[in-house]
């Protein structure tokens, strides 16, 4: 290796010739006492593989169309401010593009329009990153696109009800996306995704949103994890979708009279495990969800850990840790289809004679308290008061509200271990 | 009246019963942080030992107390000394060593496991000041049902059944009729019973503070609401206050008419 | 010194004292006396605040006692049966009574005539019912009051306490104390009390000098005098 050691500088210099001589793509730099002082004049100079750089400073535009292969990059993040006109500052229909490193502030709002930082619609190959909003409607809209990623954005709202306010990532009909390492707070919906299929989201933040930390619709193949959705108004929805992977996700402090860490409703085929629910008033709502397993989650002190409300079946809940929740399920049926075995209860408190760390005994995860407050939430106040106790105490002696079979036949007498990532 | 709360005391302090109670409660700190590691936790456990526990222990010893010291009272009763001075001393020469048995008994593991470090100090007092309140209650009822009843036998069974009123039937009367009516609004009739049950009234406050509300749903909103302002705080501490207040007024009038 | 009109007590269905009227004079020793259940006890803790009676006035010393305790603090009582608080010391319990009572007392001569020195550390519990009616009498008498009210002071005494007990109480008569007196010893009654009360269906049925009920009786000895008044309670009164 010697020889290629003694070269590579040659090596380097001889392809940076290539690509600028071969090549022909240019560098358009936009500044207040450049040559070119606005963006729209930059990009309109611009033209396929190009690179606009934009240097420090405020640039008050808006409605940027981009149609062509440009790569817009800002130095120092410079600000982009859209006087809160009700037009989008990017709108962007291309291939192999990119904007980084922007600071976008003042996106208007509009009850009718749906207005942007970036707009994207029928693009493929872009990159979205390192840029920086504030006081935006929407900070990305995503239309009929793919191959996109968006990573390392931070998003920052002050939304104060619903109507008023936009998501931060937005995407509609997309496929192949990766939403990576962004920071989103103070939206209506951290990350909404509806039809976008087989896309990656990951390593991203997501808190104080007032609805959905992570909303999602009607989308199917895709794998989430290693986000962490925290202190949303509702929590976490994915809704009537298929073949949802979601794993190592942290969701907690989603504590509200309507709030859950994760709300499932119509999802088939799915995987969920290694996700830490903490301190959510639910836990995970699953409803009219089938063939979902469950493996080694982790509840911890939850209102409900797990609360079914329609009709669930053939799922499996495996190796999960239930740890000091008010109630540990919640079941709308007399029925059960669902399987569950060797969790770790730790509100069991049976033997293990023969010491191989499974209970003796089964533990029934429903108590008729549980099933009482479904029917009467009022009588909710009467949580850790004696005679609930003792109602809880006679239904386990012998069942006759509960599912009977509803029981973990394996209860472990350890918890599994907490998760490393 | 501090002479006789004096004796009073002086007099718990030497029987062992009052021992007992406080290393119960020192154990039971103890064992809670051992197994918990977590105040926040144990706590939420000390709750409903407290709920439970206080009043009935409070019951029992306000009761035994009475008959245990009828020599005592009767000896006073001859000496210059008005009568309701007599009974309130004691009344409050009982409350007061099983407030000091609960609040030492918790409090030493608690401070020494770093409660002052914690956020969670206040709820911490206010689970004292819950207990205390009931020991207060608790012993006043005791009282009346001893001065009603010559018969020991008789009063420890009242004393039980006053105990298994407030703490267990209350509630299932309560969670009968909820469930009965289930169709009306009844987050107005789940508040104003739970204000009126001294334990139930308890429970509230401290989950209440452990924000337990969120699960109340709309409930929760309306009792978050009520238990969340100071108005709120007043109404439920004055409502203790009035369930200290009329039995111990009771002692006094029972006292006062009694022979002995 | 002590006036009580028309007292009237029920304890349910059961009259004790029944419009009782009585009036005792300072100074002397009275003797009440009485069959079971006549009302003795009652009488005495009417007196002493203890029971309230339904109708009536008490008065010592001109004042009306119903719903006062200061008044207590010039009368010395000594209850029926001897019962204290099973864990105090019979020091303790000395001082405590010393301490309840702002009243100087001479409980060092008493203790040592009753010889109760040895007992002072031990637990009222563990004391004989002797012992325990010895402290009893010290606590009574170790204070300076008008009025003494005994109830059965002789019970469980030795001959040699009760000698000493009679002395006592003749000293504090010659002191020009009153005393009420209930027992059911009648040399206790000969030797000692200038007058007896005697309480029949809830009043005073007699109330005179021992030679006058005696003469009244046509009986010598007082113990018939006493039988002969109980007796009419159980015969059809003809009068």
């Amino acid at each position: 290796m010697p020889i290629f050691k003694k070269y590579r500088f040659l090596l380097i210099f001889a392809f940076g010739l290539y690509a600028s001589v071969f090549s022909q793509s240019k560098i358009i730099t936009v500044c207040a006492t450049c040559e070119v002082k606005s963006i729209k004049d930059g990009v309109a100079l611009a033209q396929d593989g190009d690179t606009i750089f934009i240097k420090k400073g405020t640039y008050k535009e808006h409605l940027i169309t981009i149609n062509k292969s440009v790569h817009i990059i800002g130095e120092d993040k410079p600000v982009l401010d859209g006087e809160n006109n009700t037009e989008s500052i990017f709108t962007v229909k291309a291939t192999n593009f990119s904007i980084s490193g922007l600071h976008f502030i003042n996106v208007g709002m509009s009850y009718t329009k749906e207005i942007a930082g970036i707009f994207v619609s029928k693009s493929e190959n872009f990159e979205l990153k390192n840029n920086i909003f504030d006081h935006v409607f929407y900070a990305f809209i995503i239309q009929s696109s793919s191959y996109g990623v968006l990573k390392n954005n931070q998003i920052k709202g002050e939304s104060k009800n619903e109507t008023s306010s936009g998501n931060g990532v937005h995407m509609w009909k997309c496929d192949h996306m990766r939403i990576e390492q962004n920071n989103i707070s103070g939206m209506r919906d951290g990350i909404y995704l509806e039809f976008v299929n087989k896309s990656h989201i990951y390593n991203n933040t997501s808190e104080h949103n007032i609805r959905y930390g992570l909303h999602f619709m009607f989308s199917n193949h895709n794998e989430y994890y290693q986000n962490e959705f925290k202190s949303n108004g509702a929590g976490v929805a994915v809704m009537f979708s298929k073949f949802i992977e979601m794993h190592h996700n942290t969701f907690h402090f989603n504590w509200g009279s309507a709030s859950y860490g994760l709300l499932l409703k119509e999802i088939y085929d799915a995987n969920i495990h290694d996700n830490v629910f903490e301190q959510n008033t639910i836990g995970i709502n699953i409803d009219g969800c089938s063939r979902i397993d469950y493996q080694k989650n982790h509840f911890i002190r939850n209102g409900w850990a797990l609360k079914f409300t329609g009709g669930c079946y053939v799922n499996t809940f495996e190796f999960n840790n239930f740890m000091h929740n008010a109630f540990d399920l919640s079941y709308n049926s007399r029925l059960n289809d669902n399987k569950f075995e060797a969790n770790y209860w730790s509100e069991y408190n049976g033997y293990d004679i023969d010491k191989n760390g499974i209970g003796d005994v089964p533990f029934r995860p429903v108590k008729l308290f549980s099933y009482v407050v479904n029917n009467t939430p009022e009588t909710l106040v009467l949580l850790r008061s004696l005679f609930v106790d003792i109602i809880n105490f006679s239904e386990k002696v012998s069942p006759v509200f509960t599912p009977d079979n509803l029981k973990d036949n394996k209860p472990l007498m350890n918890p599994i271990d907490p998760i490393k990532d | 009246m501090l002479k006789i709360l004096k004796y009073s005391i002086y007099d718990l302090l030497r029987s062992r019963w009052s021992y007992v109670y406080f290393i119960f409660y020192l154990i039971l700190g103890f064992v809670l942080l051992f197994l918990n590691n977590d105040i926040n936790k144990a706590i939420i456990t000390l709750l409903n030992i407290i709920i439970v526990l206080t009043p009935l222990i409070g019951t029992i010893f306000g009761v035994m107390y009475y008959y245990n010291s009828k020599e005592f009272t009767e000896l006073l009763l001859a000496q210059p000394i008005k009568r309701s001075t007599i009974f309130m001393g004691q009344y409050l020469g009982v409350s007061i060593s099983l407030t000091l048995s609960l609040v030492l008994g918790i409090g030493i593991p608690f401070v020494l496991y770093g409660l002052f470090k914690s956020a969670a100090i206040f709820d911490f007092g206010l689970l004292l000041v819950v207990g205390a309140f009931l020991n207060f209650i608790f012993v006043a009822l005791a009282y009346n049902i001893a001065l009603a009843n010559e018969n020991k036998i008789k009063g420890f069974g009242y004393a039980i059944l006053v105990w298994l009123l407030l703490a267990v039937v209350y509630d299932g009367v309560f969670m009968i009729l909820a469930i009965k009516f289930q169709e009306y609004p009844l987050d107005k009739f789940a508040l104003i019973s739970m204000m009126l049950n001294p334990i139930d009234l308890s429970r509230t406050l401290i989950l209440l503070k452990l924000d337990i509300s969120a699960l109340l749903g709309y409930t929760g909103a309306v009792f978050k609401e009520f238990f969340g302002t100071s108005l709120g705080l007043f109404i439920s501490l004055f409502v203790l206050f009035t369930w200290v207040l009329i039995p111990a007024w009771l002692i006094n009038r029972k006292a006062g008419r009694k022979d002995f | 010194m002590i006036e009580i009109t028309q007292l009237y007590k029920k304890f349910g269905k059961l009259t004790v004292l029944d419009g009782l009227d009585l009036t005792i004079d300072k100074g002397g020793v009275f003797a009440v006396l009485g069959p079971n259940g006549s009302g003795k006890t009652t009488l005495i803790k009417c007196l002493l605040g203890m029971v309230i009676p339904n109708k009536g006035e008490v008065k010592y010393h001109d004042k009306s006692v119903l719903k006062q305790w200061k008044y207590r603090n010039n009368l010395n009582y000594l209850p029926q049966i001897a019962n204290f608080p099973a864990n105090l010391s019979v020091i303790e319990l000395i001082k405590m009574v010393k301490n309840l009572r702002p009243k100087t007392a001479n409980e060092n001569e008493l203790i040592e005539k009753f010889d109760l020195q040895p007992f002072l550390k031990k637990k009222l519990g563990n004391l004989s019912g002797g012992t325990k009616q010895k402290v009893n009498i010290v606590l009574t008498f170790m204070f300076n009051s008008d009025l003494i009210i005994l109830d059965e002071p002789t019970t469980g005494l030795d001959p040699i306490a009760l000698i000493y007990l009679k002395d006592l109480i003749k000293k504090e008569r010659d002191n020009g104390k009153t005393i009420l007196i209930t027992t059911h010893i009648m040399s206790v009654v000969e030797e000692l009390a200038n007058e007896i009360v005697f309480l029949l269906d809830g009043k005073i049925y007699f109330k005179g000098s021992v030679t006058t009920l005696k003469a009244q009786t046509k009986q010598e000895n007082l113990e018939h005098a006493i039988a002969q008044l109980i007796s009419k309670q159980y015969q059809p009164n003809h009068a």
